[in-house]
């Protein structure tokens, strides 16, 4: 996997693409949540934009639905002064039979300077990265089952804006672990940014049986998982992907593992509650907690913006310095 | 260069902005560039006793040359109060120098809303100007060879000191 870990980096360490968090070093992530806090203020005044990105032409490459995503890395890019081009790929070229590289090629020849880019394939931001030019920079807006990068910085950020210091903190990462791209990612930010303990819980069926590699603690049982935590995140549990034998039915796993007042309880007082949306009510979270005090569901979506600003603008800044060899 | 003669530039300058923006007037805001800028801006908010909050400005995100050098290592938050509309602004830097950062600094102002008037006091003034910006409060005045910098570190005690160059 070491491809994966320099393309990222220009040989200055600098970032030039944002593909996964796997492979940035500590330094790296804490520089985009400190920038990040710096753009937020952004967001608080009369002009919500910075010159920073004017003359810039952003691509958000959406092979894969999302609104959420695709408007956050909108909202932001234009608060950066950059112009922005919307593709939905999957009601586009390719349906009429365009080969990816020829559709990149093409976007290439409007000069653009950056792909944002969300595919069903784990690996394809990477890819593309590969295949352009030295002056795009790509970032990852989900890729299959493998990394979802920017939601798991946007979590950091928030993490980090309730509790300053990782190093003390119990994360727990509860439900459908196995396809979640969310989770590996916040897997990985959370141990690079030495997190005390990263826990992920769930049924036997919904993690995947090489876990314990990344460093966390399984558990199966809500009561014991959540016990003394700091940080509950709660995943979706993605109905697209129940078509298999992984779950008995959606009333069962709201039984035993949807976060309800009762067992958020479970977990420190001072825990916050977090959920990377969309949020189904009643199957993996209750209503009154989503809704409640310790959710911070809402500031995710804000701090979202200000993250990805931070992330586009770090990566523009070293365009034209290449990636490292 | 002694941090004593500092504090005495730093009263002169305290006394020519309270001449400027006497008692009767309405009360300027105070607003200092990040890093030196706000040192100095601290010092002269506390001589001219402002009542409202110092502001502090980080141009990172205006800068003209974030194509060729990426993102400044170390970014800080601006923190301007939101009412600064209609508002006497002094702008507070430690070196003015090609006067980049400054047309930065209004063009970010802006963004907060239009301001009355912006008066811009800086510790030193010295040659070199690329762009048609002076100022209208100057602690020193230093004329020095092209690649010589001239540094504030601080903030207590401030101090100056002088990089590169064939002088001593």
């Amino acid at each position: 996997m070491s491809y994966r870990q320099n393309i990222q980096l220009t040989p200055e360490k600098n970032l030039k693409h944002f593909l996964a968090i796997e492979g940035l070093p500590r330094a790296v992530l804490m520089k985009i949540l400190d920038t990040a806090e710096s753009f937020s203020s952004v967001g608080e005044r009369a002009v919500k934009k910075v010159p920073i990105l004017r003359g810039k032409t952003i691509v958000n490459l959406f092979f894969e639905n999302s609104t959420r995503t695709r408007t956050t890395f909108e909202l932001a890019a234009k608060r950066l002064s950059a112009d922005v081009l919307n593709l939905n790929i999957a009601v586009s070229a390719t349906s009429k039979g365009e080969s990816l590289l020829d559709t990149l090629s093409n976007l290439e020849a409007m000069q653009s300077d950056m792909f944002v880019v969300r595919h069903a394939q784990s690996g394809a931001a990477h890819f593309i990265a590969q295949n352009s030019p030295d002056h795009i920079s790509v970032i990852n807006a989900g890729d299959g089952c493998h990394a979802h990068p920017t939601q798991a910085m946007l979590d950091m950020f928030t993490i980090r804006r309730h509790f300053d210091d990782f190093y003390p903190l119990k994360v727990a990462i509860v439900g459908d672990i196995l396809h979640s791209r969310v989770a590996r990612s916040q897997i990985h930010a959370l141990t690079t940014l030495g997190a005390n303990e990263v826990r992920v819980i769930a049924p036997k069926t919904l993690i995947p049986v090489d876990i314990t590699s990344m460093g966390v603690h399984v558990y199966h049982d809500m009561q014991q998982g959540l016990k003394d935590v700091d940080v509950v995140i709660i995943l979706r549990l993605q109905k697209e992907r129940m078509g298999g034998a992984f779950l008995p039915s959606m009333q069962e796993y709201y039984q035993t593992y949807g976060l309800t007042e009762e067992k958020l309880g479970y977990a420190k007082d001072s825990a916050i509650v977090m959920h990377p949306g969309p949020i189904n009510r009643g199957v993996e979270i209750a209503s009154s907690v989503a809704d409640g005090p310790r959710s911070v569901i809402l500031k995710q979506v804000t701090n979202g913006i200000a993250v990805r600003m931070a992330i586009m603008s770090m990566t523009m800044g070293t365009a034209g310095q290449g990636a490292s060899a | 260069m002694t941090t004593h003669n500092i504090e005495a530039v730093l009263d002169d300058m305290a006394d020519k902005l309270m001449a400027m923006f006497p008692a009767s007037s309405a009360e300027p805001l105070m607003i200092g560039i990040h890093t030196g800028g706000v040192w100095v801006a601290e010092a002269l908010h506390k001589r001219m006793a402002l009542s409202e909050p110092l502001g502090t400005l980080n141009i990172s995100f205006y800068r003209d040359d974030f194509t060729r050098i990426g993102m400044h290592p170390q970014v800080r938050p601006s923190t301007v109060s939101h009412d600064i509309e209609g508002r006497s602004i002094i702008l507070v830097d430690d070196v003015l120098y090609t006067g980049r950062t400054i047309r930065a600094a209004i063009n970010e102002i802006f963004d907060y809303g239009r301001p009355g008037s912006i008066t811009l006091a800086s510790l030193i003034e010295r040659d070199g100007r690329e762009l048609p910006i002076q100022a209208d409060v100057v602690g020193l005045h230093m004329t020095l060879e092209k690649d010589q910098q001239i540094k504030l570190t601080g903030p207590s005690p401030l101090a100056l000191s002088l990089i590169g160059g064939s002088a001593p």
